[in-house]
């Protein structure tokens, strides 16, 4: 078998698309967030194969991944805690029950 | 390593990638849901290995497995009751995703398929490693293709993601 591009493309689709789905379906806010993050990670591994099948011998690719783990934790974290803090308010984290926006 | 080697990591790191990652939106208790996301990102590590890029491997296990991960079961601890496994997803809402995601993973495969067949891209010379010798001298300056602004710009974005994670969560 002769690894080429395209097979190292084809997971990081399946993971986008399971990331889209998730992200439509579920209600649980942290939940969303999980599909969230299935999503970016699915981007980072493109820059990666990107980089090493097009551009052997450059590191840009590897750079944007590296910078881009760093900016999606920064955002989780934040996220994370907007999410305690609509729990403390509302008492739940199920998006159909926030119709307020403030209390 | 040899051609067959590497088919039969690729083949593991692949299947695993698209299992965990369908079981992590799928499984109705959300702990679990969490605990196939940590899968997931062990064999996207596993991948960043395989094709050589340790370095990245290793931030991936230390920021995501290590950091974002602990931060989510945290948080799942903390929301939801133990035992609570609820989450009925309703079935308008799961047709619309399927065919969200399944309309969205057909465009992509398309539009590859279409593009990247006259042109057989094959590899495999991971010979060029790239050394964390050449990673810190690349993080750290101001030349071409060098990255020390936005290295400092990530210090000051973390510094502000913790002063507002703080404000925002803190008791009143």
């Amino acid at each position: 078998m002769d690894l080429t591009l395209l097979y190292y493309l084809v997971p990081s689709i399946i993971m986008f698309a399971c990331g889209v789905y998730g992200f439509i379906t579920r209600k649980n806010l942290i939940a969303i967030l999980i599909s969230l993050e299935l999503m970016l990670n699915s981007i980072d591994i493109n820059f990666v194969v990107f980089n090493r099948f097009l551009f052997p011998g450059q590191m840009e690719g590897m750079f944007f991944a590296l910078f881009a783990i760093a900016i999606a934790a920064a955002e989780t974290a934040l996220a994370i805690a907007i999410v305690i803090n609509i729990f403390r308010v509302a008492k739940s984290v199920d998006v159909q029950n926030l119709t307020k926006m403030k209390f | 390593m040899n051609v067959v080697g590497n088919s039969i990591v690729y083949c593991v790191i692949a299947l695993a990638i698209i299992v965990f990652s369908v079981l992590s939106v799928t499984s109705g208790k959300i702990l679990r849901a969490a605990t196939y996301l940590l899968f997931t990102l062990f064999s996207t590590a596993a991948l960043y290995f395989h094709l050589g890029y340790e370095f990245l491997g290793a931030v991936q296990i230390a920021v995501y497995a290590g950091g974002i991960l602990v931060l989510f079961v945290f948080s799942i601890l903390l929301t939801s009751k133990p035992g609570n496994n609820a989450e009925r997803l309703t079935s308008k809402r799961k047709t619309l995703g399927l065919i969200a995601a399944v309309a969205g993973a057909a465009v992509c495969t398309y539009a590859l398929f279409s593009y990247f067949s006259s042109e057989v891209v094959t590899l495999f010379s991971t010979a060029n490693t790239v050394t964390v010798e050449k990673i810190g001298e690349a993080l750290l300056g101001t030349e071409k293709f060098q990255y020390l602004l936005p290295f400092e710009a990530i210090s000051v974005l973390l510094l502000a993601c913790i002063i507002g994670g703080v404000t925002i969560a803190r008791k009143r």
